[in-house]
């Protein structure tokens, strides 16, 4: 205890206080004045008695000193000391200081901001238990390589397989909430009954799914989501036991989920119901592929063997069973299913922070430099005095501990406004997709990523300083006129920072500069339509009548009907998907070609009879649908061109017949062909696509499409309010534009991020790199003050002086430029999955940026190339 | 100079702590004055160094301090022993005891150790 009781007396002792000093004054003040006195006593004369006593004493000032050493903590009272002396000096010059700390709080702020993104997306582990051992199996066929399943193929792999201890089927579709007012479309998921087992969720109130909920037999049971919870029901604890009646079924609320349950792959669903397998429906098929899946793995089992059982079986019902030809297994872990395909664009942006990191720290430490250069004589005179040099070197450790700490609050603080500012960028349908960004912020880990920065930063600030002002002796600090060779060692170090800079600013450039033009072509790829002044809204008919056909179609001519007559509507569709989405496929074969049961898939839609008119795509041979081609005659096909090419090479399709292969149902004459449209996403090459004529082939839900003259944002609500009131039972929802959903598909909004932000970095780069340019160039022409004054003097001109002055630079900005680009090359490899339509090394963007790098640079070179072109020679040599 | 004995590190303490418990509450001069005497002025203290090792000795709780007036009518800081003081100084005397009858035993003539 006691050792623990000196140190809290001296820790208090650090607190700057007079009192201890006045004290001691005093208390030696009276031990003089005693032994004064008894010196008078013995004889002395004053003068004797007072030397005498100060003599034995030790002298005041030491006594003093050792007091003082042993009353505090000597390191932390010099540790204070040069603190609030650093800050000192620091306040003096507020330009240095402003800029240090602003360059170096933007490089924290970005790399700080990204890192806490990286942080929530890749090392932050899924909220399930255990999610190391969380996979999910998909079927694949070649147009789709993580694709449901069927119920039947389900239950196969679930009693065959060997590899998990539980595997669980879900299935997100939405459905329609019977409310008070009519029918509301809502998020939501049928499950297996092992599902929130499988994940390790238990609910925060209520029950789980019992074995044997989801069979056919079992009543109907939901749990619901916690948002649902609070949102519909008030967070009530009564809601257990009451019914909500969705898609027509009346359904037993059982339980409620915890706030932070998440699942990536449904998005925030509201309503989690057991999943109940319906006679005719899609589940009693093998070829109707619905359910995505989740496994847990059984102990030891890796997800490559897991894989490999999967594909076994996969294969062996492959031999099985006729509609599961070409179908093969996959096993992907979840963690990789979630963050998988944000991965790449993270570490690219990681990468671009970490190069603006870098470049805001050289130039901080060139700033460092500098200022150290510039008093080296203030250094050489304490090193005289009787400073050490620890002390010395101390004094600059403190000045960067004191910029760098400085520098970290502000990139802390920026750092939280820039993550809101990209979550905005990301926006509300891509961010239900990320739940696990909701964790962003600034946690533990950022924390300790911001100290691992500002301690390496510290460190580089307060040794490059140091280790230069002790290379040379420092007595040559004090002779006159020593600026010289240590000038020029410091320009030719400054020089190498700057053309690392520069070189660092190109990467940057190159790097945005072929994301930009990547984003640029993605939104400019040829669509097949015109997707400008395109109001979509989804809708589902009611679902009293989804099994009677006739109603359905009906139904949906109604809404046809009532859309056009709004004003300003040019013309009305329907389609069971709408384009970029994706989605559906069908195999199909040609009548009178070989068939030996190959897998040829193509996507597939149903459409109205004005769909390619309203979308204005390109028909190439033949002719559209017509409201005439329903039930009552021979079914109907259109074809894209992609399918034409693949299917019918060399011939001409219009006349020909198809079937789906594997059925029964009738052949379908092609009627037509339309230029390949964009169904599925951006960034990939269209699939072949057939379309069958909604009259012939309905579906009680689809979306439509409204093409108007007038604003199509504006158009948005009409709409919705317009088919409501045919009938309050009909769900519409996701009203968008198309413009709108061409934006946030993956492909744009995965590019349209990260184009902002690197260029947003690269922009930073080039200005830092330029303020290094400027900061080299300026200084050595003010060390060439003399040199460039005496060349004036002996007849040179202003014009030569610049050329002086702008040819050291442009070696600098040359080479910066040359082993930027040489880099690039070899960063853009690292961006290859997120460019479209651009080659890694584009030469227009190279080009590009090399230009701007150059007059950018040159800008900065011009400001002090002037002032020396201005010296004026008189001036110049009477100085020093 | 050379006749007298530096006072080595640590005993310092030890002497303070003495001289209090002989003398009572005493001021630093005269702790000082008094280990002096005691050594029959065969220690030559630097007065100085006194006072470092009297505000140790008040960090550790061992002595306590207060102003008053000295017999002379001067004002000054006056040192009292604790009862934590106390208990060091016995515990501090009797290791002190124990290791100087080590060495004795050391460096008696060899004819006695046998």
């Amino acid at each position: 205890m006691k050792p623990f009781r000196v140190w809290l007396v001296r820790l208090a002792g650090l607190w700057p206080g007079t009192r201890r000093e006045r004290e001691l004054s005093d208390e030696l003040a009276s031990h003089l004045q005693l032994h004064i006195d008894d010196n008078l006593r013995a004889g002395m004369t004053p003068d004797q008695a007072r030397r005498d006593a100060l003599l034995k004493l030790g002298g005041i000032e030491p006594t003093r000193e050792a007091y003082r050493d042993r009353a505090t903590v000597p390191l932390i009272e010099n540790l204070l000391r040069d603190t609030r002396f650093a800050i000192r000096q620091l306040r003096k010059n507020p330009g240095f200081t402003a800029a240090a700390v602003v360059v170096l709080g933007l490089g924290m702020c970005a790399s700080l901001a990204i890192f806490a993104f990286v942080d929530a997306a890749l090392i932050k582990p899924l909220p399930y238990r255990d999610p190391a051992r969380l996979v999910g199996a998909f079927e694949t066929v070649q147009l789709c390589p993580k694709c449901p399943l069927s119920y039947p193929d389900y239950l196969d792999w679930k009693r065959v397989n060997k590899v998990f201890t539980a595997l669980d089927a879900f299935e997100s579709n939405g459905m329609s909430l019977r409310t008070g007012v009519g029918a509301e479309k809502v998020d939501a998921t049928v499950v297996t009954a092992g599902f929130f087992k499988t994940l390790g969720v238990a609910p925060l109130l209520g029950r789980d799914f019992r074995a044997g909920e989801d069979s056919p037999a079992a009543p109907r049971s939901v749990i619901l989501s916690y948002a649902a919870w609070q949102k519909r029901y008030a967070g009530s604890a009564s809601v257990l036991g009451q019914t909500v009646t969705l898609n027509g079924d009346a359904n037993t609320i059982i339980g409620v989920l915890p706030p932070d349950f998440q699942f990536a792959a449904t998005g925030p669903a509201e309503f989690w119901a057991a999943l109940h397998t319906r006679a005719n429906s899609c589940f009693q098929q093998r070829g109707c592929h619905s359910l995505f899946s989740i496994a847990r793995l059984r102990d030891g089992v890796s997800v490559e063997t897991a894989d490999a059982n999967i594909k076994q079986i996969a294969g062996e019902l492959e031999k099985q069973y006729q509609s599961n030809r070409g179908q093969g297994g996959a096993v992907i872990s979840v963690t990789e299913l979630e963050v998988g395909r944000i991965r790449p664009i993270l570490i690219v942006l990681l990468c671009g922070a970490g190069l603006l990191l870098l470049i805001a720290c050289v130039n901080v430490t060139s700033l460092v430099l500098v200022r150290a250069e510039s008093r080296r004589r203030e250094m050489a005179v304490r090193s005289a005095l009787g400073g050490s040099r620890a002390r010395l070197a101390g004094q600059f450790v403190t000045e960067a501990v004191v910029l760098v700490a400085a520098a970290t609050a502000l990139g802390l603080v920026s750092a939280t406004w820039l993550m809101r500012v990209l979550i905005g960028l990301i926006g509300p349908d891509q961010l239900a997709a990320m739940p696990f960004l909701s964790g962003l912020g600034l946690n533990l880990h950022v924390l300790a990523f911001a100290a691992a920065v500002s301690v390496a930063a510290a460190a580089l600030f307060s040794i490059a300083p140091a280790w230069r002002s002790f290379l040379p002796d420092l007595r040559e600090g004090l002779a006159e006129g020593s600026r010289g060779s240590a000038g020029t060692t410091w320009r030719r170090f400054g020089a190498n920072l700057v053309v690392l800079e520069l070189a660092t600013a190109v990467v940057l450039l190159v790097g945005a500069g072929l994301l930009g033009k990547s984003f640029y072509r993605l939104l400019h790829v040829d669509m097949g339509m015109q997707p400008e002044h395109l109001a979509t809204l989804r809708v589902a008919e009611p679902d009293s009548i989804r099994d009677n056909n006739a109603k359905v179609v009906a139904l949906a001519h109604e809404i046809m009907n009532r859309c056009a007559s709004l004003p300003g509507v040019e013309s009305v569709a329907i389609s069971s998907l709408l384009p970029v989405v994706g989605g559906n496929t069908m195999w199909i074969r040609v009548l009178g070609h070989p068939f030996h049961g190959e897998h040829n898939e193509v996507g597939y839609r149903q459409v109205s009879s004005g769909y390619f008119t309203t979308l204005r795509a390109k028909l190439l041979r033949g002719r559209y649908f017509t409201d005439a081609d329903d039930a009552s005659k021979p079914s109907v096909v259109i074809v894209d061109r992609a399918l034409a090419e693949k299917y019918f090479p060399g011939e001409n399709p219009v006349g020909m017949q198809m079937a789906y292969a594997g059925t029964t149902s009738p052949p379908m004459q092609v009627v037509g062909i339309v230029e390949d449209i964009k169904e599925g996403a951006l960034d990939e090459t269209t699939w072949p696509t057939m379309y069958v004529s909604y009259n012939q082939d309905p579906d009680d839900r689809f979306s439509l499409v409204v093409r108007t003259s007038r604003g199509e944002h504006a158009l948005l609500p009409t709409l919705a309010s317009t088919i409501r009131r045919i009938d309050p039972d009909i769900a519409t929802f996701d009203p968008r534009t198309m413009g709108d959903r061409i934006d946030n598909t993956q492909a744009a909004y995965l590019r349209r991020c990260s184009a902002w932000l690197v260029g947003g970095f690269a922009l930073l780069a080039l200005l830092l790199g330029a303020a290094g340019l400027y900061g080299v160039v300026a200084y050595s022409v003010s060390r060439r003050t003399r040199e460039i004054g005496v060349r004036m003097a002996l007849g040179a001109y202003p014009g030569t002086v610049y050329r002086l002055i702008l040819n050291e630079a442009g070696r600098l900005i040359a080479a910066g430029i040359a082993i930027g680009l040489a880099c690039s090359a070899a960063a853009a490899t690292l961006l290859r999955g997120l460019l479209f339509g651009v080659s890694t090394t584009d030469p227009a963007t190279m080009a590009a940026v090399a230009v701007l790098l150059a007059i950018a640079a040159l800008l900065a070179c011009y400001i002090p190339a002037r002032r020396a072109a201005s010296i004026d020679p008189v001036e110049a040599l009477r100085a020093d | 100079m050379s006749d007298k004995t530096d006072v080595w590190q640590g005993t310092l303490a030890l002497m303070v702590l003495k001289t209090i418990e002989t003398m009572g509450p005493l001021h630093g001069y005269g702790i000082a004055r008094r280990i002096e005497q005691t050594s029959g002025n065969l220690l030559s203290l630097n007065y100085g160094t006194l006072y470092p090792a009297l505000l140790k000795l008040e960090q550790e709780g061992s002595i306590a301090s207060a102003w008053g007036v000295s017999e002379n009518n001067r004002k000054a800081k006056f040192y009292r022993l604790t009862r934590a003081g106390r208990k060091q100084l016995e515990k501090e005397a009797r290791d002190w005891r124990q290791a100087t009858a080590i060495l004795a035993r050391f460096l008696a003539p060899s004819g006695d150790a046998a």
